[in-house]
C-alpha cells in the first residue's frame, strides 16, 4: 500500500469518527431533552397530573353554544332561546338514585312520562354528566324543591336555554322544530360536537341548517380533586355560538296567508321570482312546535299523528296534488316550442272530446263546449277540450321533457328537508311503475293536469315563478343571510334561462291576464280594485272520477270527495314581485276559492294591507 | 478517541464460551442487551395489554423468529450485504410500486403486500435496503463526496421515500429517509452542503404540507395545540401527559396504573407503551428503560467504530443511529415534544411488523464485528 493510500484510508476513518462523535452528541443532546421532560412531567408536574389522574373523569366540562336565532325578512323573531328552569341530576354524585328520584317525584308531582324520559337520556350519557329530569320546572316547583335541596347532593336546578318559537303554528312548517337528540341522531354526528347540547334541528329551517344554528362547543378543563369536586378552572376555550339567519319569510304576508285560506285546508307558497326567495310557506292546519322542544307527550303526540286532518303532514312540501287547469299555461308553451301548434290554430269544442275508435267521453268543464278557441282563449276560459288534443299532438314523452324544464316532476331544491318530487308522467316512468303500457287515453287527461300528474305547491309556486321570469330558473329558497356564521354567503340561486321565443312568452302571458282581467276569464271575480295586473291560472283538481254520463254536483259529494281548488299567479304581470301557488283542499272551484287566496297575499306584499 | 481496530481478536483471556460465541457470530454484549430489552419489554406489555397471555404468547413467538432471522444474517459474510444491497434495494422499489398499483387495502392506506403465503410491508425492506445502497454508492466515493455524488445518493434515497409517503405512510417514509440521510453524514458530507440542505428542506416544508394528506395534518396541528381538541383528537396527548405524570419518581407499581388499566390511555400497547412505562414505573423505570436502549446503542458504536471498510463503517454507523431515531421519535412523540406519528417503540411496542427489519439489523451489526479479518495494525 503507498503512503498517500495510507494517508488517505486514515483520513478516511477519522473524518467517520468525528461524524460519530458529532451524532453521539446529538443523541445525547436529543437524551437530555427527553429526560427533561420526563423530569418535568414527573416530578414538578407531579402532584398536578396526580390529581388529574385521581379523578380523570371529571376532566372536561363541555360548554354548549347558544343556537342562532331565525329571523324573518323584516327582523321579527322566528324562533329565539329563553332561559328555563330544569331540574338535573348527577348520577355518578347520588348514593340511590332510585330512592332520589322517587322522592323527587312525590315532592315534584313528576310524571313517569319525566322519569322515563330520564332513564333513557342517562342511558346515553355519562354517569359524571349533570342529566335533566324535568324540564321547564314551574314557579311553585322552583319554591318547593329550593327548601329541600341541601338534602338532594346532586341535585341541582339548572338553567338552560331552550328553543321557543313565538309564532307557533304559523311557522311549524317553514321553520321547523329542534327536539332532544335522538339515538338514531347519536350515530350520524359527531359526539363530541355535541356534549352538552340536548337540542337538535329536527325538520325545516332548522334541520337543514343545524351546523350554522348549532355553532362550536367550548369546554373547561377542570381540575378536580379525588372526590371529583371542581377546585379550579385550568383552562377555558368558549363556545362560539351559532349564526343568527334571517329567512326571506315575511310572518305578516305568512299570517295573511294562513287568514285567507279561511276555512279550507292547504297549502300557500309565494316566492320573489327574481330570486326565488320564500315569501310565505304555509301548509294548513298546522301545529305548535314547542311542545316537541321539550319532549311532547306521548298522547298529545298520538293525537297529532291520528288526527284525520294530518297537521304534521307538510302538504306544501310533500303534498301530491293533481294541479289540474293550472298546468295549461305551461303546456301551452309546449304546444308553442315543441309541438309545432300556431297560437292562432282555432280548434272546436263541442264540449266533449273522443278518440278515435272508441266512445269513452273527455268532457269539457262547460257542458255546452267553447265553440272555436285559439290558444289564448282556450287558458283564459280554461277550455279542456283544446288541451286534451294538445297533449295528444305533442306527444306525452315530449311534453314530459318539457314540463321537466319548469321542474315539474323533479324537486325544487328548497332549503327544508323532505321534498317530494312529484310525478309529470311518461312512457319511460310508466314502464318503471306499472306493468301495462302507456294508453292514449292518459296523455289526454294529463293535458289538463289530471291522471298521474301531482305536483307540490312549492313546485307549483317555483313553476310560476319561471314562467313570471320568462324563462329564468330559480331556486325557491328560505335563507336570506346568516350572521357570526362560518357559511353567512348565501349563494344566489338559478341562472338558467329556458330559452323560449319572446312572443310565446307574450301570448301565455296576456293569456293569464285575460284570465283575471278579462270578462271571460275564470278568475275576474278578483279582478275588481285591484291596481295592477294579475297573470293567473284557476285550476280544479278532481279527487275522485265521476262515471260516464253522471254528473258532478258539489252539494252532493261529501266534503272529503270534493274538487280540490287551485290558483297561480304572479303581480304586477308586467314587472313580477311576486308568484304565489294556492291550494285549497276541497275547496271546489280554483276561481271561486283559490284564487281571493291568492289576491290576498298579492294585495297584502303589493300593497301593505287588506284588500 | 482512537481505536485499534482489529486486535480484539487476540485477546489472551478470552474464553472458551467467548470462542464459540465469536465462532456462531454473536457479538455477546448486543445480544445481552437485546435479550434484556425483550425481557424488560414483555414484563411491560403483559401490564399494558390487560394481562393477556395470549398477547404474550404471540409477541413472545414474534421475538423468537425474529431472533433467529438476526442470527442467521449474522452468519453472512459483510461483502454478501454489499454485493447484494443494490439488487436488495432494486426488489423493494419495485415492490412498493406493486403495492401501490395493486397492493392490498390495510387500515386505509396501502402498505401490504400479499404473497398468498404471507403478507409483509415492503416498506420494512427499504428500512434497510437504503442505507445499504446509500452506503455502497457513497463507499466508492471519495472522503468527502463530491456534489455529485451527494446528489445521486439524494435520488437514492428521495425515490423510496416517495412512494413510502404516497401510501401513505408518514412514519416509515421518515424514518427511511432519516436512514439515508445518516448514511450521507456519516460519509463525510461537507457542511456547506448540509447547511444548503438543511436550509433547502425547510424551504420545502410549506409543500411537504400541501401534499400531506388531512390526517396528517391533524396530527401536526395536533402536536402544536392538543388542547384545540381535547374532547377529540387532542384525547391521546392529554391522557399521554396525565399517565405520564402521574407516575412521578418511583410509579405507581407494575399493573398499578390507572391511566393504563382503566382504558384512558388509548393504543397502550402499541404506540403509546411508553406512558405505560412511564405511569407504572416512574422516573426510575423510565432512565432504566433508556438506560438499555443506550447500552445497545453505545455497543453499536462501539462495532462501527472498529469496522474494518467504508462500507461496513458507513452501514454499521446508519443502523446504530437510525436505531435511535426510533426510540427518539417514539418516546419523543409519548412525552410530547415531537408530534405523533404512527411509529412503534421499537422491540417494546406489540405487534412491530418491524421487528423483524429492527432484528435484521442487529444481525447485519453482529455480522460486521464477528466477521473482522484479524489483521496487524
Amino acid at each position: 500500500m503507498s503512503i498517500r493510500a495510507v494517508r488517505r484510508l486514515q483520513n478516511d476513518v477519522r473524518v467517520f469518527q468525528a461524524r460519530i462523535v458529532f451524532s453521539v452528541v446529538l443523541l445525547l443532546l436529543a437524551v437530555g431533552a427527553l429526560v427533561a421532560r420526563l423530569v418535568y412531567l414527573q416530578i414538578v408536574g407531579h402532584a398536578h397530573y396526580a390529581t388529574l389522574s385521581q379523578d380523570n373523569r371529571v376532566k372536561i366540562a363541555p360548554l354548549p353554544p347558544t343556537r342562532g336565532i331565525v329571523y324573518d325578512r323584516n327582523g321579527e323573531v322566528l324562533a329565539d332561546n329563553v332561559p328555563s328552569y330544569s331540574l338535573e341530576l348527577v348520577p355518578e354524585r347520588i348514593e340511590d338514585l332510585d330512592a332520589t328520584i322517587a322522592e323527587l317525584q312525590a315532592l315534584l308531582g313528576l310524571s313517569d312520562e319525566d322519569v322515563r324520559r330520564f332513564r333513557k337520556l342517562k342511558a346515553q350519557h355519562k354517569s359524571f354528566e349533570s342529566i335533566p329530569l324535568k324540564m321547564r320546572m314551574d314557579e311553585e316547583q322552583i319554591a318547593r324543591f329550593a327548601v329541600k335541596q341541601p338534602f338532594f347532593p346532586g341535585v341541582q336546578i339548572a338553567v338552560r336555554m331552550i328553543r321557543t318559537y313565538p309564532y307557533g303554528e304559523l311557522t311549524a312548517h317553514a321553520v321547523g322544530y329542534v327536539s332532544r337528540i335522538s339515538e338514531a341522531d347519536l350515530k350520524t354526528l359527531d359526539p363530541s360536537l355535541y356534549s352538552g347540547t340536548y337540542h337538535i334541528g329536527k325538520s325545516g329551517i332548522e334541520k337543514t341548517y343545524e351546523s350554522l344554528l348549532h355553532g362550536r362547543t367550548g369546554h373547561q378543563e377542570l381540575e378536580t380533586n379525588v372526590q371529583g369536586r371542581s377546585i379550579g378552572v385550568l383552562n377555558t376555550v368558549p363556545p362560539v355560538p351559532g349564526a343568527d339567519l334571517r329567512l326571506s319569510l315575511d310572518i305578516a304576508l305568512q299570517r295573511a296567508a294562513t287568514d285567507a285560506l279561511g276555512e279550507y285546508n292547504g297549502a300557500v307558497v309565494a316566492l320573489e321570482p327574481a330570486t326565488g326567495r320564500v315569501l310565505a310557506f304555509v301548509s294548513k292546519p298546522s301545529f305548535d312546535p314547542n311542545p316537541f322542544v321539550y319532549g311532547i307527550p306521548k298522547a298529545d303526540y298520538d293525537r297529532l299523528q291520528a288526527s284525520p286532518e294530518r297537521p304534521l303532514y307538510n302538504r306544501a312540501l310533500r303534498g301530491g296534488y293533481p294541479p289540474g287547469s293550472t298546468v295549461k299555461p305551461f303546456e301551452g308553451l309546449a304546444g308553442l316550442e315543441v309541438g309545432d301548434i300556431p297560437a292562432d290554430r282555432r280548434v272546436s269544442c263541442p264540449g266533449y272530446f273522443q278518440l278515435p275508435n272508441s266512445s269513452h267521453q273527455y268532457r269539457d268543464w262547460r257542458k255546452g263546449g267553447h265553440g272555436a278557441v285559439d290558444l289564448k282563449s282556450a287558458i283564459t276560459q280554461s277550455c279542456d277540450v283544446y288541451f286534451y288534443k294538445l297533449a295528444l299532438s305533442v306527444g306525452i314523452d315530449k311534453l314530459s321533457e318539457f314540463m321537466g324544464r319548469f321542474g315539474f316532476g323533479k324537486r325544487t331544491g328548497v332549503d327544508i328537508p323532505g321534498e317530494l318530487p312529484g310525478v309529470y308522467p311518461s312512457k319511460e316512468w310508466k314502464k318503471k311503475h306499472s306493468k301495462y303500457p302507456w294508453f292514449p287515453g292518459e296523455t289526454v287527461i294529463t293535458g289538463i293536469g289530471q291522471g298521474y300528474v301531482l305536483v307540490t305547491p312549492v313546485q307549483l309556486a317555483r313553476a310560476t315563478a319561471i314562467l313570471a321570469n320568462r324563462g329564468r330558473v330559480v331556486t325557491p329558497r328560505l335563507l336570506d343571510a346568516a350572521q357570526g356564521g362560518a357559511g353567512a354567503a348565501v349563494r344566489e340561486s338559478g341562472g338558467d334561462d329556458l330559452a323560449i321565443a319572446p312572443e310565446h312568452w307574450d301570448t301565455v302571458i296576456q293569456a293569464m291576464i285575460d284570465v283575471v282581467h278579462s270578462a271571460r276569464g275564470t278568475a275576474k271575480s278578483i279582478a275588481a280594485g285591484l291596481s295592477y295586473h294579475v297573470a293567473g291560472k284557476t285550476g280544479t283538481a278532481q279527487v275522485f272520477s265521476v262515471g260516464q254520463g253522471q254528473k258532478y254536483r258539489e252539494s252532493e259529494v261529501s266534503k272529503e270527495m270534493r274538487d280540490h281548488a287551485l290558483f297561480i299567479a304572479f303581480a304586477p304581470a308586467e314587472q313580477p314581485r311576486i308568484a304565489v301557488a294556492v291550494l285549497a283542499e276541497h275547496g271546489g272551484h280554483g276561481g271561486s276559492v283559490a284564487a281571493p287566496v291568492a289576491r290576498a297575499v298579492m294585495e297584502r306584499y303589493l300593497n301593505g294591507g287588506a284588500p | 478517541m482512537r481505536y485499534d481496530s482489529g486486535l480484539a481478536g487476540f485477546n489472551a483471556g478470552e474464553t472458551r464460551f467467548e470462542r464459540l460465541m465469536k465462532r456462531i457470530h454473536i457479538d455477546i454484549p448486543l445480544f445481552a442487551g437485546l435479550i434484556t430489552l425483550s425481557g424488560v419489554a414483555l414484563v411491560i406489555l403483559y401490564s399494558a395489554s390487560a394481562q393477556s397471555f395470549d398477547v404474550l404468547l404471540r409477541q413472545g413467538i414474534r421475538l423468537l423468529l425474529a431472533m433467529s432471522v438476526m442470527l442467521a444474517i449474522a452468519q453472512i459474510h459483510p461483502r454478501h450485504f454489499r454485493f447484494y444491497s443494490p439488487l436488495l434495494y432494486g426488489v423493494g422499489v419495485l415492490l412498493l410500486v406493486a403495492v401501490l398499483v395493486m397492493g392490498e387495502i390495510g387500515k386505509g392506506a396501502q402498505r401490504w403486500l400479499d404473497l398468498g403465503v404471507i403478507r409483509f410491508q415492503p416498506s420494512e425492506i427499504l428500512k434497510l435496503a437504503v442505507p445499504m445502497t446509500v452506503a455502497w454508492y457513497l463507499s466508492e466515493c471519495p472522503v468527502p463526496p463530491a456534489f455529485r455524488h451527494v446528489a445521486v445518493a439524494g435520488v437514492f434515497i428521495a425515490i423510496p421515500v416517495g412512494l413510502i409517503a404516497k401510501q401513505p405512510d408518514l412514519g416509515t417514509a421518515i424514518l427511511v429517509g432519516a436512514a439515508g440521510a445518516v448514511v450521507v453524514f456519516l460519509a463525510g458530507i461537507r457542511w456547506l452542503y448540509l447547511l444548503v440542505l438543511g436550509g433547502g428542506g425547510a424551504g420545502l416544508l410549506p409543500v411537504v404540507w400541501h401534499f400531506l394528506h388531512d390526517y396528517q395534518r391533524d396530527r401536526v396541528l395536533m402536536f402544536l395545540n392538543p388542547e384545540a381538541d381535547a374532547l377529540g383528537r387532542g384525547y391521546h396527548i392529554i391522557q399521554s401527559k396525565i399517565a405520564i405524570g402521574s407516575g412521578g419518581f418511583y410509579g405507581k407499581g407494575w399493573l398499578q396504573g390507572s391511566q393504563a388499566q382503566l382504558e384512558f390511555l388509548p393504543e397502550k400497547s402499541t404506540d403509546f407503551i411508553f406512558a405505560v412505562v412511564a405511569e407504572e414505573f416512574g422516573l426510575i423505570g423510565c432512565l432504566g428503560l433508556l438506560g438499555i436502549y443506550l447500552f445497545i446503542i453505545g455497543r453499536c458504536v462501539h462495532i462501527s467504530l472498529q469496522a474494518q471498510d467504508a462500507y461496513t463503517r458507513l452501514l454499521s454507523g446508519a443502523l446504530t443511529l437510525t436505531f435511535f431515531v426510533y426510540v427518539f421519535v417514539n418516546t419523543g412523540m409519548v412525552v410530547g415534544i415531537l408530534p405523533v406519528v404512527g411509529v412503534p417503540l421499537p422491540l417494546v411496542s406489540y405487534g412491530g411488523t418491524s421487528m423483524v427489519t429492527l432484528l435484521a439489523g442487529f444481525g447485519i451489526l453482529m455480522s460486521i464485528q464477528t466477521h473482522r479479518k484479524l489483521l496487524p495494525g
